[in-house]
């Protein structure tokens, strides 16, 4: 072969890209090494995933070229980037649910005719030898709904052995995982490595890059800032690198005033989702509510809203006792909730800014049935103004916003039945740094205001940084109640960890 | 065992039994419905669904519609009929060929109009269903093809011990059955109807793809045209393929075949075509005036489709059940 062993595998050169009129990436040079784990970072917006796709052939470059061990190439189309050896494992796996996992792992290939025959034995052969491979137990007859997002990334990263690639682009994988799930990935990503495949990985947790990658390269703004080596960076660096200034450390604000118990829960159980729930959250008081992905904290949450009602227990607002059986009684009674997944739960997605806004508030814009433009309008200017959200314009729809701009909405749409206890569900997740300094600020001014807040959340330093008190809950019970001073993330895993695998964990 | 696929085989036995439940209350009813003659008279009943069925079946799993090929079989049959009445000269096998290429060409246009401007399928084809029945009046200027045009080879593939249009049927039958299961295109189909955004990243050539689809729904729908030439010896400009695609889509629905795409099978097709074949046979001997039919098929196809979501309930939560102990 002509390369040396330090030919890079891929070097990009001057790559741009355009979208109508908007430049999102300029003048990017980047060299990827042989077996190296490398992460790209920056805010959302800021050309890295863009970057990712063009070497993925999912984008061209307007401008620029790719070699691939220092031959140029042209990688026209997604599958023009298989057949060179790169493959795109999406944050949640473009797969095709009816299909079974072997066929999902050939579609794509083109080997043989178009009518000719499919030979099925020898595919699900070969899908369970990759299967067996990555050391995962996937039944390959299976189809692919209603495999977890887990195993279908698991799929994915098959796919990408089947044809052999040298460069797999992880884009977010972690996201929707369960930690026991990252550590899985993690371990296959650094065999993988270590048989001299280059990975890219795309990911918001500084942690899991740490955790993870050699080289780090972030984006700002369309630019490539930097290119270094993890361990040269702290993480100051990296998200001042990212953001372009230092990110003040948001600190607690001990300036509010914890009052009277504004929602009281007790006893609250629905067989096997959770049991025996018991808890308070007073005004002026943000309370975290902590645990594992399927600890029953969304379900606690959505049975105190009367999304699904419990089957037994007690909940008081205010000092009343009251039944909720359905979201508008809890709206009535000064409850708000911002649910988990707001691409399902949240927005109505082909709807204006304005209309999801105002949408939790009918009979403010509505008196009588009848639309008021003019108070919806004003409504919802107030909103974007004070949460600051960035829009084109109001009418626009929703989806067209940032994921953090379009939290920012739902938030303000809460806001706006001047609720007295707010449920917040995972609010911060999959947004960018930037935003979410700005969500912490929020939060904090509004229990100042004396709001009563339950704030569940997946990231320890957001716990921590936030809360006066953090519950956790693990296998649908409350473990621990854990006063601000004595919260620590030890502290809260250890109480998050189902005593069955916590011995494991200590171990 | 493959849990998905144990669904499907539930949901198909669901549909058999139903066949056999329906068969025997009507056969308690009216000791007729039981004959041979009977059986005959279903048999003959089906094949143009079955072969309708099946392009519409590649459609649906497409996540796609055609709501034309009720006027594609008349605009095919038409032309083929006035081919036989003033060429009296041309040999009628060459019937097929025309009759099955102007059902191609018209299913071509469909999906060229879909793939082309990017319209929805429905409306494309709900337009194309008025503008070819239009045609067919047009070109054949309003006038029925009478019986003594239609050549008596034609006419005789319906008639005898195993009539010629049953096998023909069968046969398309099984050749979608084999294009579904066993080439790589036909995955692609599913692959397309399961989801559509995935699809042209995985190479998948979208715009070829639903080309094909609805270009193999308008050659069937075009073979349906002759053969009703064949099995009713006349073709008759309103009355020919006239809510065809109804009793199709009815068939396909109920046998099992998603209307968000990605989903079905030709056996459970099959079952559809031959469940609503033996309601539509039974009707008469029930009793049950013609006006009453089109009543009766849409309650057929809610009940079937109530069925299917309770067993497909069902099949989910055993299949739940069986990842949680896993």
């Amino acid at each position: 072969m002509a390369e040396t062993p330090d030919t890079p595998l891929i070097s990009a050169r001057g790559i741009a890209k355009q979208f109508a009129a908007i430049e999102v990436l300029r003048d990017v040079d980047l060299d990827l090494r042989r077996g190296e784990i490398h992460a790209l970072l920056g805010e959302n917006g800021a050309g890295k995933s863009t970057f990712a796709k063009i070497l993925a052939g999912v984008h061209r470059p307007t401008r620029g070229s790719i070699a691939l061990n220092g031959q140029p190439v042209d990688i026209s189309s997604p599958i023009a980037a298989q057949k060179l050896g790169i493959t795109l494992i999406h944050q949640e796996p473009i797969s095709f649910p009816d299909l079974s996992v072997a066929e999902n792992l050939v579609l794509g290939r083109t080997d043989g005719a178009p009518l000719g025959r499919v030979p099925w034995t020898a595919m699900t052969r070969d899908a369970r030898r990759l299967m067996d491979l990555l050391g995962v137990r996937i039944d390959v007859t299976k189809p692919m709904r209603g495999l977890s997002i887990a195993d279908q990334q698991m799929v994915e990263i098959a796919r990408a052995l089947a044809s052999d690639s040298r460069l797999i682009i992880m884009d977010e994988p972690t996201a929707p995982l369960t930690p026991k799930e990252v550590e899985t990935l993690f371990t296959i990503a650094r065999r993988l490595r270590d048989e001299g495949r280059t990975i890219i990985f795309i990911s918001h947790r500084l942690e899991e890059v740490r955790a993870l990658c050699d080289r780090v390269t972030i984006f700002r703004d369309g630019n490539k800032i930097a290119t270094e080596d993890i361990t040269s960076l702290t993480d100051a660096d990296i998200i001042r690198l990212m953001i372009g200034r230092p990110l003040r450390e948001y600190m607690h604000k001990q300036g509010a005033t914890i009052g009277e118990v504004a929602l009281k829960v007790d006893r609250l159980t629905k067989p096997g989702l959770f049991s025996d729930i018991s808890l308070e959250v007073r005004k002026g008081e943000i309370v975290g509510l902590g645990g594992l992905v399927g600890a029953g904290r969304t379900d606690v949450a959505r049975a105190i809203f009367g999304v699904a009602p419990a089957s037994s227990g007690t909940v008081t607002v205010n000092g009343k006792a009251v039944v909720i059986s359905e979201p508008s009684q809890a709206i009535d009674l000064g409850l708000a909730f911002v649910p988990e997944d707001r691409a399902v739960a949240g927005i109505f997605r082909t709807l204006s800014v304005e209309e999801n806004i105002t949408a939790a508030v009918p009979k403010k814009i509505a008196p009588g049935g009848i639309i008021r433009r003019v108070v919806e309008k004003t409504m919802a200017q107030d909103s974007v103004k004070r949460l600051r959200i960035r829009l084109a314009s109001l009418r626009q729809p929703i989806g067209e916003l940032s994921g953090g701009n379009q939290q920012k909405a739902i938030l303000a749409r809460w806001l706006l039945t001047d609720p007295d206890v707010l449920i917040l569900d995972e609010p911060t997740r999959g947004i960018d740094i930037g935003v979410k300094a700005e969500f912490y600020e929020m939060i904090g001014e509004l229990a100042a205001s004396g709001r009563a807040i339950l704030l569940i959340s997946s990231e320890l330093p957001e716990l921590l940084a936030l809360c006066d008190r953090v519950l956790v809950m693990s296998e649908g019970r409350l473990t621990a109640d854990i006063p601000r001073a004595d919260a620590s993330q030890e502290s809260i895993m250890s109480a998050a960890v189902p005593r069955s695998a916590g011995q494991a964990v200590a171990a | 065992m493959n849990a998905l696929r144990s669904v499907f085989l539930r949901r198909e036995a669901g549909i058999a039994v139903m066949i056999v439940l329906f068969v025997i209350a009507v056969g308690i009813a009216k000791p007729q419905f039981l004959t041979a003659n009977e059986f005959r008279i279903i048999l003959l009943l089906i094949p143009l669904i079955l072969i309708g069925a099946m392009g519409e079946m590649l459609v649906l799993v497409a996540r796609h519609v055609d709501l034309s090929i009720g006027s594609s079989q008349a605009l095919a049959a038409i032309i083929t009929g006035m081919m036989f009445k003033f060429m009296p000269g041309v040999p009628w096998p060459v019937g097929f060929v025309v009759a099955i290429g102007i059902g191609a060409a018209i299913g071509f246009a469909n999906g060229a109009l879909i793939t082309l401007f990017r319209l929805p399928a429905i409306i494309v084809t709900l337009g194309t269903l008025n503008l070819y029945r239009g045609l067919t009046f047009i070109v054949s200027n309003a006038k029925q093809i009478d019986r003594q045009y239609i050549p008596s080879d034609l006419k005789a593939m319906s008639t005898g011990p195993v009539p010629w249009i049953i096998v023909i049927a069968l046969g398309v039958a099984l050749l979608t059955y084999w294009f579904a299961n066993h080439t790589r295109v036909g995955r692609q189909v599913f692959a397309l109807g399961s989801n559509p955004v995935a699809a042209p990243l995985r190479g998948i050539r979208v715009n070829a793809v639903t080309l094909m689809v609805f270009s193999i729904s308008g050659a069937l729908a075009g073979l349906t045209g002759i053969l009703y030439a064949s099995r009713w010896g006349f073709v008759n400009p309103s009355n020919t393929g006239s809510g065809f695609e109804f009793q199709v889509i009815a068939a396909v629905v109920i046998g099992g075949v998603s209307i968000n795409g990605g989903v079905g099978s030709v056996l459970g097709v099959v079952l559809g075509v031959l469940l609503l074949g033996c309601v539509s046979a039974a009707l008469p001997l029930l009793g049950i005036p013609g006006t009453a039919q089109s009543a009766i098929y849409g309650a057929v196809i809610i009940i079937a489709l109530l069925i299917d979501r309770s067993v497909r309930q069902r099949g989910i939560a055993a299949l739940a059940a069986s990842r949680a102990r896993a």
